[in-house]
């Protein structure tokens, strides 16, 4: 297992992946720093205090973090859908299943390597991003590091997902659907927030639903609460006008919900295993 | 369609032989969806043989050996490689193989491909270094070896194919048209590498199509037609089952034809005779025949079917096995 999952991570450099990545990813943040670091230079007519500064950049980090969850959200899927397909429609597989290795190992193997890789490339870039903005303007987001853990568990979670799809999609198809997946579900995330704040139960329980199905969104919002700052919760984080935006959550989620999202990655992993062992190569 | 059976195929479901063959399926057996692709495989391939799979296209071959790799599964009978049943991991350590359609990481070099298939078959560390450069030496691709898979030959990668199957000293190694994509040196190298396996007591199962290779190398022959096994048998017993003799002479009528045909099937061409499915005993008989009727007797050739012949008799008069036919000399 630990051998295709190095094999995973060595293919993602080989092909230049990372580089090209980390490269524009880099450019990103540098480019971000900077603007931040004009911030405390903008011409303040009629007065803005440290506070109104302090809001302003909050709202923008926000902003950049949900650019790179959507990043993240949009790159996992697209790494993730040939890891077996791909395998299969170059034949490659047909020289490793012959090795004195279960099926299941290959795909917990790809998971794992795609889990590093993922995870790997949220925590350098989130916290690369949060120290640029610190250096730059002295601000820090209320919890830096779940915020990355939420947002890390969101590119997993559709990572798995693809990997699932991975057996049994092409590549491309795969990608496409899961990206096309994680839209919907944080559309209707949001329609179920609207549905909660107006007391409309059935669109809350569809926004619920889809939620558990694909928790996609509910690791959003927790990044989010994450991110925002107390004050920034107090005024609109819980009003019915800002039910529909997106940038904006009252509450954190549970820790049922957190230990769901451990279950759901762990069964939709199972049935990935499953579903490549039964599948004709 | 004829069919001759030389040994025949058991139906019967049967336990594995006490002395572990190298490989024993009994009606080993694979549907895909509406698609039977084998019926009822049956056969022993003895350790330490060259055992040639031969059959037209669509006959199942490359299922069997998917089978017996364990990179599918039977929906039907049983098999047994190394005296373990099919897809043991265990046993899978001590096979190799080279699929039809091989395809390594092309951005991997071939000294890393051949290090990650040491990895994956469980080969000590220590060994690795050793292993990869003999691998790398055996099918002559040492001064490639930092080389990109991706930038190979179909040719040279098929050569990396065959030293990937041979990492670790298998016992039984399965060579799916081995040399498909190599000029007719690299068949060559790829014939002389079969002897040695053979030298070294390992077991090949060589599924080809090519006959003049199959019948260059193999010990025994088995010759698989929709999903079953239709002759088995060494190449001169596959070779024969067809004997003939060929009659030049002249004052041959119609008298003498009939005398003749009591020994089998009589074709003539021009001032040629042949005798088709002849015990070459009789030929001296034919002769005093011959002469006693006052034929002049130029000459006579007594031979067996080639391969080739056999294989086109044994599926069923030629039609069929054309595709296997037109290609069998590409050699």
């Amino acid at each position: 297992m630990l051998t295709i999952a190095a094999l995973t991570l060595r293919e993602a450099s080989r092909r230049k992946l990372l580089l090209a990545v980390g490269v524009l990813t880099l450019a990103a943040i540098i480019l971000i720093g900077w603007g931040f670091s004009r911030i405390p230079t903008l011409p303040c007519h009629g007065g803005c205090g440290p506070a109104t500064l302090r809001s302003v950049e909050a709202g923008l980090l926000i902003l950049v973090a949900y650019m790179f969850s959507f990043v993240i959200a949009v790159a996992a899927p697209f790494v993730a859908a040939p890891a077996i397909a791909g395998d299969v429609e170059s034949h490659v597989i047909l020289s490793i299943l012959p090795r004195p290795l279960r099926r299941s190992d290959i795909v917990l193997g790809k998971w794992l390597g795609l889990a590093v890789l993922v995870g790997g490339y949220t925590i350098l870039t989130a916290g690369l991003q949060f120290l640029v903005v610190r250096v730059a303007v002295g601000y820090v987001p209320p919890h830096p590091v779940l915020t990355v853990l939420f947002i890390a568990g969101e590119g997993i979670t559709l990572m798995t997902l693809a990997l699932l799809g991975s057996t049994r999609l092409a590549p491309i198809t795969c990608g496409i659907v899961s990206v096309i997946l994680f839209g919907i579900t944080w559309i209707v995330g949001i329609a179920g927030r609207v549905g909660a704040a107006f007391g409309n139960s059935v669109i809350a329980d569809i926004g619920t639903g889809s939620s558990l199905i694909l928790p996609t969104d509910g690791l959003w919002r927790g990044a989010l609460f994450n991110l925002e700052p107390v004050a920034l919760i107090a005024t609109t984080g819980s009003s019915r006008e800002a039910s529909a935006n997106p940038f904006a959550v009252a509450s954190p989620p549970t820790t049922a919900y957190v230990i769901w999202v451990f279950i759901w990655i762990a069964l939709v992993l199972a049935l990935t295993v499953k579903s490549f062992a039964a599948r004709e190569v | 369609m004829t069919t001759v059976s030389l040994e025949a195929a058991s139906t019967e479901r049967e336990d594995p032989p006490i002395t572990s063959p190298a490989i024993h399926t009994s009606e080993l057996s694979k549907i895909y969806g509406s698609t039977t692709a084998l019926a009822g495989l049956s056969m022993t391939v003895r350790r330490g043989e060259i055992f040639g799979f031969l059959g037209p296209n669509g006959a199942g071959k490359t299922t069997a050996v998917k089978l017996l790799v364990g990179i599918t599964r039977a929906t039907g009978g049983e098999g047994w490689v190394l005296g373990a049943p099919i897809g043991d991991l265990a046993t899978r350590r001590r096979i190799g193989y080279l699929p039809e359609l091989f395809r390594y990481q092309d951005w991997l070099s071939a000294r890393e491909v051949l290090a990650l298939h040491c990895r994956l078959a469980g080969l000590p560390k220590s060994d690795h270094r050793a292993e990869i450069d003999h691998a790398l030496s055996l099918v002559g691709i040492a001064d490639r070896a930092d080389d990109r898979v991706g930038t190979y030959s179909k040719g040279m990668q098929q050569r990396l194919g065959l030293g990937v199957a041979l990492l670790g000293k298998p016992e039984v190694v399965f060579l799916d048209e081995p040399t498909s994509a190599l000029d007719p040196v690299g068949r060559h190298d790829v014939r002389e590498i079969i002897r040695s396996l053979r030298r070294d007591g390992v077991t090949v199962f060589l599924n080809s199509h090519l006959l003049s290779e199959v019948e260059q190398v193999c010990d025994r022959v088995a010759v698989v037609d929709r999903g079953r096994v239709i002759a088995i048998g060494t190449l001169d017993e596959l070779r024969g089952a067809s004997k003939r003799v060929e009659i030049r002479a002249e004052g041959i009528g119609p008298e003498t034809l009939r005398s003749l045909a009591r020994h089998g099937q009589v074709e003539t061409e021009g001032d040629v005779v042949t005798v088709i499915g002849i015990d070459q005993e009789e030929v001296p008989a034919i002769v005093r025949d011959l002469v006693s009727r006052g034929c002049r007797i130029y000459e006579i050739k007594s031979r067996g079917d080639s391969l080739e012949e056999s294989f086109l008799h044994l599926l069923g008069g030629g039609d069929r096995g054309h595709a296997d036919h037109s290609s069998s000399d590409a050699a």
